[in-house]
């Protein structure tokens, strides 16, 4: 009992992580309908400039800001300079652009930093409390919780209760109306990928940590468990993207605890399965998902 | 917006056939598969014994390039999965030749079982559509490293199996005869594709890439031309694997990794999407541009580069092509040149 306990936070903590990052992907998905490849690569590139500031001025918290405006600016980036020019007709052409991304990205980072892992700090103890001889939640397990709570808290608020969060919707949601309407949809395309790229900034800051190191290919396994907990609530939506982060943490907790850590990867892959194959569209999902 | 209509073709994507030209085409394809033939066996006596090594490499790519611009390329189906795919050929190749010794029953085993798998994932690859598919075999192909440690009395976790072999036959040297088997290998599979897209069922997947509800009122069971679809390319992948383990003469979960998956699908979108010249261009820029990086990097001394500068170059290529040539750099000039005969011969 004592040990479900533990991975039950313990997986509610990874599971919190992995629902920033898939919100990361809603966003961009319910903006622009592309799923970004290329997120896990653009948050370690933010996690390697976060380690470059720290490692310089000793500050985490330098650090942390600094991957959050890297995300920002690769985002506006990627958007402003790449994904704007890929022909639409077809979905295999976004996703192939953002797999070149990948490869440019982990090939830069490797030419920088070279291909080791590197050890990267946490800003909070991450020994667990007890609570009656239980090992429950660290320091660190509840910053995470934090942090993402804020994250999807000012998402939600963004979107629901100001005006560039309406215009942001209504420029994904009808694009040419919007256009007709004033709303300047290239802009809001914009912003929503430099603000989907902060929040995969900071998934990054949140999991590498807690993952082997620092490496060009850390987030590659994360970037399949995230994607794992988009689809598994549906790309469309939001509320979908956090539970099933959520679900995803504690299924892996669970696998790695009573199994073999090992055995993770494929139960991601067979809970991957069972979803696209039972209802494609997510669990989250009204609008039918596929056509004929 | 909301109601994606997946299609999946783009910019007119070359056939493998000129569909026109007909008859009269059917011979030179033969003509053409005996002249390579007869050039890579001329090349395996005056090159030395590295660069055969690598022309091996070429013929084993080929393989896996081929079947996947068939899958990708004529029926729209998009695999991030093939690298594991050729992970399974490479494992029992490895497994049947260390246990029994006869290398034309464990290449056969090989592709056997890679089929096998192919099914499996093929079934569940011919209900997805566009980034779920994709997401779907990315995470095939990084299960790899995870299945071997699982298994590790099997496969031996990181460090892999060594495949026993028996020497050449003869006095050929390694390489040669390396070389020899990978093209053997490489020839027949690109015939047998050449038959297979030019025959009903080439027809039918490209029914199905252009117009899938089209396809299906024309009588065209969309579900089994998907499957069949990538099975063959399975089946292909699972030989270039096994070849792979071959030349090698180990296997590895490390000689597999995600980047592989990525650049096949990188040499077949450069290459030319869906045509088999644009696969064999393809096969030759996945030797030649590592090749080149690496001796940049030995110029420049800097070992991060090694390798890393493949990467970039590979991704910047990638993007570049998608962005201006969304048909690959076989689609440049044929394409336009066969459109224009057409227009003429009317």
């Amino acid at each position: 009992m004592n040990e479900f306990i533990y991975l039950t936070f313990d997986g509610l903590s990874r599971g919190a992580v992995y629902s920033a990052f898939a919100l990361a992907l809603v966003l961009i998905w319910r903006a622009a309908r592309i799923v970004n490849f290329s997120q896990g690569a653009m948050a370690v590139a933010a996690v390697y400039a976060a380690y470059s500031v720290t490692s310089a001025t000793g500050s985490y918290w330098l650090g942390f800001v600094v991957a959050i405006a890297f995300g920002l600016v690769l985002g506006v980036t990627v958007e402003r300079v790449v994904m704007r020019f890929v022909d639409h007709s077809s979905p295999l052409n976004g996703v192939v652009v953002a797999l070149g991304l990948v490869l440019v990205i982990q090939g830069v980072l490797g030419i920088l930093y070279g291909n080791e892992f590197r050890p990267v700090q946490t800003p909070f103890s991450r020994d667990a409390f007890e609570v009656g001889g239980v090992a429950l939640l660290s320091r660190y397990d509840l910053f995470v919780f934090a942090a993402v709570g804020v994250v999807v808290g000012a998402l939600t608020l963004l979107f629901t209760r100001t005006a560039v969060g309406l215009r942001m919707r209504a420029a994904a949601f009808a694009p040419d109306v919007s256009r007709l309407l004033g709303v300047s949809v290239g802009g809001m395309l914009t912003l929503g990928w430099a603000l989907a790229a902060a929040v995969g900034s900071l998934a990054g800051m949140l999991v590498v940590p807690t993952e082997l190191g620092l490496h060009p290919t850390a987030m590659d396994v994360v970037f399949i468990s995230a994607f794992t907990a988009a689809v598994v609530g549906g790309l469309d939506s939001p509320i979908g993207a956090v539970v099933g982060g959520l679900v995803v943490g504690l299924l892996l907790s669970y696998v790695s605890g009573y199994v073999e850590p090992t055995v993770a990867p494929m139960a991601v892959l067979l809970l991957l399965v069972v979803v696209l194959l039972g209802k494609p569209g997510g669990l989250f999902s009204s609008s039918k998902a596929r056509v004929a | 917006m909301t109601d994606m209509k997946q299609k999946s073709s783009t910019a007119p994507v070359p056939d493998l056939v000129a569909p026109t030209k007909g008859r009269r085409r059917r011979v030179p394809a033969l003509l053409v598969i005996l002249a390579g033939a007869a050039i890579v066996l001329a090349l395996t006596y005056t090159l030395p014994p590295f660069r055969n090594y690598q022309l091996a490499t070429v013929g084993a790519y080929l393989c896996v390039t081929a079947g996947l611009t068939i899958l990708t390329g004529l029926n729209g189906q998009l695999s991030l999965g093939h690298g594991a795919l050729m992970a399974t050929g490479a494992y029992t190749l490895a497994l049947a030749q260390n246990k029994w010794l006869n290398l034309p029953l464990s290449f056969l085993l090989a592709i056997v079982v890679t089929t096998a798998v192919g099914v499996v994932i093929g079934l569940a690859a011919a209900r997805l559509r566009g980034p779920y598919l994709a997401g779907l075999t990315l995470a095939v192909a990084i299960v790899v490293p995870s299945v071997t440690s699982t298994f590790d009395e099997t496969f031996n976790s990181d460090q892999g199996l060594s495949v026993v072999l028996d020497p050449p036959p003869g006095t050929i040297p390694m390489e040669r005869w390396q070389a020899w088997l990978c093209w053997a290998g490489a020839l027949v599979t690109v015939s047998l594709l050449v038959l297979l897209v030019r025959g009903r069922f080439g027809r039918d997947m490209r029914a199905v890439r252009d117009d899938e509800t089209a396809a299906k009122l024309a009588g065209i069971n969309v579900a089994r031309t998907q499957v069949l679809a990538f099975v063959v390319s399975a089946a292909c992948a699972g030989l270039s694997g096994a070849l792979f383990a071959f030349l090698a003469q180990s296997v590895s979960p490390g000689a597999f990794p995600l980047t592989l998956s990525l650049f096949l699908v990188m040499a077949i979108v450069i290459g030319g999407l869906g045509s088999l010249v644009g696969s064999l261009l393809g096969a030759l820029l996945l030797v030649v541009l590592p090749t080149l990086s690496q001796s940049i990097a030995e110029q420049t001394g800097s070992h991060r580069l090694e390798g890393n500068l493949a990467l970039v170059v590979f991704g910047v290529v990638l993007i570049v092509v998608m962005l201006a040539a969304p048909g690959g750099i076989a689609s440049i000039r044929f394409n336009r040149f066969w459109a224009n005969t057409v227009r003429r011969n009317r």
